[in-house]
């Protein structure tokens, strides 16, 4: 299954893991006991996060250790601000043909 | 100073926001939302890529629109018109057909507010299903976004500044 960012983050459960990790690495179990869910729906969240990058485990001996990856977290601002350039790119085309035709109108009531 | 573009999409919600405001009056605002001709000369240069094949923009009515880029790929999206209260409100369900289902239909709410110094402040307010698909469009705004290149937006602004 393709994964993205914004999976990774609709999700408070995984919003919360995420800030648990920026504060530090992590094992599994050290992120599981700071939530009231199972620890294999922690492990299931934490998968996720791998899957979209944000989290990367690292083993050492029995122990998986979870550190948070935030640079794709970028991704998101940056679609918003793609989505933003996209109307914005409207809105002063817009702006334009208003400027233009309010010069026209005046052109028309000076003339009368 | 250029009026500047403001989306606020707020992580895990269903709705995002969309507020510019402009120099020309609210009636002049609203008409070039609502009206077919006037519709054409911003939204998309008209030969290349915005087809409007209906717009019965009225309380009721509904539309279809169809953006062509330059390799022929055509993307449609449709809806009906809730209410178009002039010179104030449009309100709109909105559906892009190139998704591989349908059902995935988001309400807009275009408010135009009268600003002093014959001013306008625009609101655009969509609900969508789910934030999933909130988060969709918004990339998928992106890779439209791309899709419209520079140039044809530079022949848009040379044929409106004529």
């Amino acid at each position: 299954m393709r994964r993205d960012v914004f999976q990774a983050i609709a999700d408070p459960t995984r919003r919360e893991i995420l800030g648990l990790l920026t504060a530090q690495s992590l094992n599994l179990n050290s992120v599981a006991e700071n939530f009231d869910i199972s620890r294999p729906a922690v492990s299931k969240h934490i998968k996720i996060l791998t899957e979209c990058g944000l989290v990367v485990i690292t083993k050492e001996g029995r122990d998986h250790y979870c550190e948070a990856k935030l640079d794709k977290l970028q991704e998101v601002s940056d679609w918003i601000e793609q989505y933003r350039k996209f109307w914005e790119e409207r809105f002063d085309a817009l702006e334009i043909y208003l400027n233009k035709l309010q010069k026209k109108n005046k052109k028309k009531s000076t003339k009368k | 100073m250029k009026n500047k573009t403001i989306i606020i999409a707020e992580p895990d919600k269903q709705e995002l926001f969309i507020t510019r405001e402009f120099e020309a009056p609210r009636e002049l605002v609203f008409r070039a939302f609502n009206e077919p001709e006037m519709l054409k000369q911003w939204l998309g240069p008209r030969d290349l890529t915005l087809e409007i094949e209906k717009f019965d923009s009225r309380t009721g009515g509904s539309y279809r629109f169809i953006n062509c880029n330059a390799t022929g790929t055509r993307y449609s999206f449709n809806g009906v018109i809730h209410e178009v209260t002039a010179p104030e409100r449009i309100i709109r369900t909105f559906e892009f057909e190139g998704l591989p289902e349908r059902g995935h239909v988001s309400l807009e709410t275009a408010t135009f507010e009268a600003l002093p110094g014959d001013r306008t402040k625009l609101t655009i307010h969509s609900v969508f299903k789910s934030v999933a698909d909130r988060d969709g469009m918004i990339k998928s705004g992106m890779e439209r976004g791309v899709m419209d290149s520079n140039e044809r937006l530079d022949e848009l602004f040379e044929k409106l500044t004529k």
